[in-house]
C-alpha cells in the first residue's frame, strides 16, 4: 500500500464554554476527540456524520485554521506547522472550499481579485496573478470576459461556488478540502458543480476530502468514506463496500435513513433511536451505545479500539475478545 | 445573581483605579507651579518651601499619587488652595446642588422624550412622526449653553418672569423646594433637559417602531388585543432600554453640567470646576474630577445591573 | 442512481446585467434624499465661508470702534449689528466660520485615524492584546466627554493647539470602540478565514480584506461626532479655554458677548445661532449618510 499523503493522528479539539452571568454553563465541548485517519493521494475521501459530530471542526483542523488541543496533522511525512513544513508552505498544497458561497467572498473585491489574492500573497506579480485567475475562471466555466470584473453579489450561488473552487485551485494545491461545498446549492446546480469537481480532479491530479451530510452525494463522488460520530471515527473504508455492507451500527442506521428510489431496496434496517448526542458530556464506554440496537452491558464500560487509518471500524462487535456476544474469539 | 453583582462590581475596581490615575495625571501635566496662584510674588523661599511641604508638592509623583488615593479612600480629598476649606466638603455641597438640577432635568427630558418618541414611533411615517423626529434632531444639535443664554434673554431679560442666575435668594446655602428657590431652577433645568430629551426621543421612537413591527404584535392585535393592551406590551418591552438611556443621560449631565452652570451661575460641581481651573487650585480640581468621574462609573454600573435585572436576556458574561 | 440523470454537461452560465458598485449605490440614494441635499447645501455655504471668508467679508473683523459698540441688527454699516468692541458682526461671523469649523472637524479627523488604527489592531489581534488595549480605552471612556475635554483643556491651558489635543483625546475612545467592534465582526467572516487559508499574513489580510469592509461604518459614526465636536470646541472657547481673543470664533464670541444680553440680546445670540445651524446640518447629513449606507 502506498504511504498516505495526509495523516491525522490523535487529533483532539476541545472548546471551553464560558459561564453565563449567573455562573451556569462552563465545561468543554469535545468537538473532536482523538481522530485518526489517512488520506491517500489521488482519492476522494468522503466524510459523513450528523450535525455536531465534528465534521466542520475537522475541516478547520486539517487546514490549520484553528490549532488542535492535541494531536497532529502530517502531510507527505512532515508535521504541519513544524520547521519541516511551515504553515505558509502547507497552505500552498492544501486548500479549502467553504459551504457559504456568499460569505466566502469579500463583497468589496471583484471575483478575479479574490481569486488572484492567494498567488499575490505568495509572491506572484499582479498582472500574472490576474491572468492566472482568469485562466482558472475559464476552467470552472465562468467566461472571464463576462465574469472576471463582477462582484459576488452579482452572481448566483452556483456561480459563486465555482469562484470559490477557482480560488482554491489558484495556488495549485495537491489536496482540496470541501466542507459542505455543494450543500447550499439547488439540486441541478449541485450536479453541475459535482461534475466540475470530478473533471478538475482528473485534470489536475487532485486529492479531495469531501465533507457532507448528504449520503447520496458522498456515495457518488467518494472512493473511501469515513463515518464520524461525536468527534471520533466510527467506521472508515472503501465507499462501495461501506454503503453495501456497513459494519458499524451507526453507519447502518444512517444508511437506512436514506430515502431510496429503488423498489428492490426498501428500508428494512431500523432507524436511529434515543437522544441526539451531546458533545459536552459524551456517554461512557462506546459513545454510541445509548442509541445502538446491538448494545450490550460491556459497551457502556469498554471503549472500542480506534480503527486503523485506512480501513476499520470502532465497534466491540468486531474486536476479538471484547466481551460482546457478536465479537470473534481472541486468537489463541 | 449575587455572583454576577459581585463580578460586575469587581470589574469596576480596575476602571476606578485607572480613572484615579488619569485624574491625577491630568492635573499634574499642567505646566507651571501649582502654588503660583496663592503665593505673593515676593514670597520668601522659606514660605514657598513650607507651603510646598504642607500641600505635599515636594514629594515624588508616585508618592503623591498613592498618598492622595489612600487619603481619598478615607474621605479626605485634601484642602483647597484657594478657599482653604476641605475639598471634600466643597465638592459634596456642590455635588448635591448639581444632582438636584440634573435630576430634575433628567426627569423633564425623560418625560417629554418618551412622549415624543412614543408618539413618533406609534404613528410612524406620519406628519406627527416627522415633527417629533425633527424636534429630537433639534434637541440633540443645540449648543446648550447658547440655549441657556437665549432662555435667559427671553424669560429673564425681556419678560422678567424668572431670575437669570443663582440658586436661590441669599446664596446657595439653604435649599428648599419652594417657589422662591424652584424658580431659579427652572431655566437651567429646562436647558439641561433638551439634549437628553432629544436622545431619549430618538431611542424610544426606534424601540417603539421596532416592537410594533414585530410579527407577534400584529398577531395579538388580530386576536383583538385592545389599544391599551398593546400600549402595555410596548411599555414593558421598551422600558429596560429606555431606563438605561435615562440613567446614562443622568451621568452625562452630572459630568457635563459645567457649561450650563456657568451660564446660570448655579453653584454646582461644574461651577466649582470652572473656578478651580481658573484659580489653578490643584487639590480642588483633582478632587472634583475624581468625584464626578467615579459617580459616572458607578452610575453606569447601576444602570447595567438594573437593566440586567429587568431583562435577564441581555445579561452579559 | 439518482445522480446519473442530472449529470449532464455543465450549462453555460449566463451573467446577470451589470450592476453598480456599492458606493455608487450609496451616492445615488444620498442624492435622492431632500434632507441630505439641504444639509449639504448649508455645509457647502459654510465651507465657502471658511475658505474665502476674509475676502468675502464686507468689513474688517478686527477693526474696532468705540463709538459703534453694540449696535443693533440693521444699523448703518453694521448689517447684523456690532459687538462689544464695535466690530462688525457679519464680518466676524463669516470669518469665524473658518476657526469654528476647523476646531470642530480636525479633532474628529485625527481621532478617526488614531481610533481606527487602535480598534483595528485590537479587533484583529483578539485575545490578550485586545483586552489590554480595550481596557485602557475603557478607562478614558469612563469619563463623560465634556468633563474630560474641560479637564484636559484646563490642565493644558488655553489655546487652539491644546484644545485640539484635548478634543482629539476625547474622541479617540468612542471611535476605537466602534472600530474594534466592527473589526471583530469582520474577522470571523468566511472570506477572512479563506484569506488566512491562503497563507496570507495579518498585514496583507487587514489591508485587502478587512479595511475596505470596516471603514464604512466607522466613517458614518465619525461624521455623527462632528456636530458634538463643534459644540464642544465652541464650548471650550466659551469658557475661555480654547481660542484666545481677538480671533473670531463663534464660541468665543458668545463668551465675550454674554454681558451684552441685557443691552443687545439678539446680537449676542447670533454666534450661537450659527453653531446651532451648523450642528443641525452635520447631524442631518450624518443621518442621511447612515440611511443611504444601510441597504445591503
Amino acid at each position: 500500500m502506498k504511504p498516505p499523503l495526509l495523516t491525522v493522528q490523535g487529533l483532539v479539539k476541545h472548546f471551553p464554554l464560558k459561564k453565563d452571568v449567573f455562573g451556569r454553563g462552563g465545561g468543554t465541548v469535545r468537538a473532536v476527540d482523538g481522530l485518526h485517519f489517512h488520506v491517500f493521494a489521488g482519492e476522494t475521501l468522503g466524510v459523513v456524520g450528523e450535525s455536531g459530530c465534528g465534521k466542520s471542526t475537522t475541516a478547520r483542523l486539517l487546514m490549520h485554521l484553528i490549532a488542535p488541543t492535541a494531536g497532529e496533522v502530517v502531510f507527505d511525512g512532515r508535521a504541519v506547522g513544524s520547521r519541516d513544513l511551515p504553515l505558509k508552505d502547507y497552505h500552498r498544497q492544501v486548500q479549502m472550499v467553504f459551504q457559504d458561497s456568499y460569505a466566502s467572498l469579500n463583497p468589496r473585491l471583484t471575483i478575479e481579485d479574490s481569486v488572484a489574492f492567494g498567488p499575490r500573497v505568495h509572491g506572484v506579480g499582479a498582472r500574472e496573478a490576474v491572468e492566472r485567475a482568469r485562466g482558472l475562471l475559464a476552467k470552472v466555466g465562468l467566461e472571464p470576459a463576462r465574469f472576471a470584473e463582477r462582484y459576488p453579489h452579482e452572481l448566483s450561488g452556483g456561480q459563486r461556488q465555482r469562484v470559490n473552487i477557482a480560488r482554491a485551485l489558484a495556488l495549485a494545491p495537491r489536496v482540496v478540502i470541501l466542507d459542505e461545498a455543494v450543500s447550499a446549492l439547488d439540486k441541478s446546480v449541485e450536479a453541475q458543480v459535482l461534475n466540475l469537481l470530478l473533471d478538475l480532479k482528473d485534470e489536475f491530479g487532485l486529492t479531495y476530502v469531501f465533507i457532507s451530510h448528504d449520503l447520496n452525494v458522498v456515495r457518488y463522488i467518494s472512493d473511501r468514506v469515513m463515518v464520524m460520530y461525536l468527534g471520533e471515527v466510527a467506521e472508515i473504508g472503501d465507499a462501495e463496500r461501506l454503503f453495501e455492507a456497513p459494519r458499524h451500527p451507526y453507519t447502518a442506521a444512517l444508511l437506512s435513513s436514506m430515502p431510496s428510489m429503488d423498489p428492490d431496496r426498501r428500508t428494512e434496517r431500523a432507524p436511529l433511536a434515543g437522544d441526539p448526542p451531546n458533545p459536552i458530556d459524551p456517554p461512557a464506554g462506546c459513545r454510541f451505545h445509548p442509541r445502538c440496537p446491538r448494545a450490550e452491558a460491556v459497551c457502556a464500560q469498554r471503549v472500542p479500539a480506534r480503527p486503523a487509518g485506512g480501513d476499520g471500524v470502532a465497534c466491540l462487535m468486531f474486536e476479538a475478545g471484547s466481551g460482546h456476544a457478536a465479537a470473534p474469539a481472541r486468537a489463541a | 445573581m449575587l455572583a454576577y453583582l459581585l463580578r460586575r462590581l469587581l470589574y469596576t475596581l480596575p476602571i476606578m483605579g485607572g480613572v484615579a490615575l488619569v485624574c491625577f495625571a491630568l492635573v499634574h501635566i499642567a505646566p507651571g507651579d501649582p502654588l503660583v496662584s496663592i503665593l505673593p510674588p515676593d514670597a520668601s523661599q522659606e514660605l514657598q518651601d513650607r507651603l510646598r511641604t504642607l500641600y505635599g508638592f515636594d514629594r515624588s509623583l508616585p508618592e503623591q499619587f498613592f498618598s492622595w488615593v489612600w487619603r481619598a479612600l478615607q474621605g479626605d480629598l485634601g484642602t483647597s488652595i484657594a478657599s482653604s476649606r476641605p475639598v471634600a466638603t466643597e465638592v459634596m455641597t456642590a455635588v448635591v446642588n448639581t444632582l438636584r438640577l440634573a435630576f430634575v432635568a433628567t426627569l423633564i427630558g425623560f418625560a417629554f422624550g418618551c412622549l415624543f418618541g412614543f408618539v413618533a414611533g406609534y404613528f410612524r411615517g406620519s406628519v406627527v412622526d416627522r415633527l417629533a423626529s425633527l424636534l429630537s434632531v433639534l434637541g440633540v444639535s443645540v449648543p446648550h449653553y447658547w440655549l441657556g443664554m437665549v432662555l435667559v434673554i427671553v424669560f429673564a431679560a425681556q419678560l422678567n418672569w424668572l431670575p437669570a442666575t443663582g440658586a436661590g435668594p441669599g446664596g446657595s446655602g439653604e435649599w428648599a423646594w419652594d417657589w422662591a428657590h424652584v424658580q431659579h431652577m427652572l431655566l437651567p433645568a429646562i436647558t439641561m433637559s433638551v439634549i437628553p430629551m432629544g436622545i431619549v426621543a430618538r431611542t424610544v421612537r426606534a424601540l417603539v417602531a421596532e416592537i410594533l413591527a414585530q410579527e407577534f404584535v400584529v398577531g395579538l392585535r388580530a386576536k383583538g388585543l385592545t389599544q391599551w393592551g398593546v400600549f402595555r406590551h410596548v411599555v414593558k418591552n421598551a422600558a429596560p432600554t429606555a431606563l438605561a438611556v435615562m440613567g446614562l443621560q443622568l451621568g452625562y449631565l452630572l459630568g457635563g453640567s459645567i457649561l450650563i452652570e456657568t451660564v446660570f451661575a448655579w453653584p454646582g460641581t461644574g461651577f466649582l470646576l470652572n473656578s478651580a481651573i481658573f484659580q489653578r487650585d490643584l487639590p480642588l480640581l483633582q478632587g472634583t474630577i475624581l468625584v464626578l468621574a467615579l459617580f459616572f462609573v458607578l452610575l453606569n454600573v447601576v444602570v447595567d445591573i438594573v437593566q440586567t435585572m429587568l431583562d435577564p436576556r441581555i445579561a452579559r458574561g | 442512481m439518482p445522480m446519473s440523470a442530472a449529470a449532464a454537461a455543465p450549462a453555460v452560465p449566463v451573467p446577470p446585467p451589470r450592476s453598480r458598485g456599492y458606493w455608487a449605490g450609496v451616492g445615488l440614494r444620498f442624492v435622492k434624499d431632500p434632507v441630505a441635499l439641504g444639509a449639504s447645501a448649508v455645509l457647502l455655504v459654510l465651507l465657502v465661508l471658511a475658505l474665502f471668508g476674509p475676502w468675502l467679508a464686507p468689513a474688517d473683523p478686527f477693526k474696532s470702534s468705540m463709538l459703534g459698540r453694540l449696535q443693533p441688527i440693521g444699523s448703518e454699516g453694521f448689517p447684523l449689528g456690532s459687538d462689544e468692541l464695535g466690530r462688525d458682526m457679519l464680518s466676524r461671523l463669516m470669518v469665524g466660520a473658518r476657526l469654528s469649523l476647523f476646531m470642530g472637524i480636525t479633532p474628529v479627523v485625527l481621532a478617526f485615524v488614531i481610533g481606527t488604527t487602535i480598534g483595528l489592531v485590537a479587533g484583529y489581534a483578539g485575545g490578550l492584546v485586545n483586552s489590554a488595549i480595550m481596557r485602557t480605552v475603557d478607562v478614558f471612556y469612563a469619563f463623560p466627554s465634556v468633563l474630560l475635554a474641560i479637564a484636559l483643556s484646563g490642565a493644558l491651558g488655553a489655546g487652539i493647539g491644546n484644545a485640539l489635543l484635548s478634543l482629539t483625546i476625547v474622541f479617540v475612545p468612542p471611535i476605537a470602540r466602534v472600530a474594534e467592534s466592527v473589526t471583530t465582526q469582520v474577522r470571523t467572516r468566511d472570506y477572512v478565514e479563506a484569506a488566512r487559508a491562503s497563507g496570507a499574513g495579518a498585514f496583507a489580510i487587514v489591508r485587502v480584506h478587512v479595511l475596505g469592509n470596516v471603514l464604512g461604518p466607522i466613517f458614518v459614526y465619525a461624521t455623527g461626532l462632528i456636530a458634538v465636536s463643534m459644540i464642544l470646541a465652541s464650548g471650550l472657547s466659551f469658557l475661555g479655554l480654547g481660542v484666545k481673543p481677538p480671533e473670531p470664533e463663534w464660541g468665543l464670541m458668545l463668551n465675550t458677548l454674554r454681558t451684552a444680553i441685557y443691552v443687545q440680546p439678539w446680537v449676542a445670540a447670533l454666534p450661537g445661532a450659527m453653531i446651532f445651524v451648523t450642528s443641525i446640518a452635520f447631524n442631518l447629513l450624518s443621518d442621511s449618510l447612515r440611511n443611504a449606507m444601510d441597504v445591503k
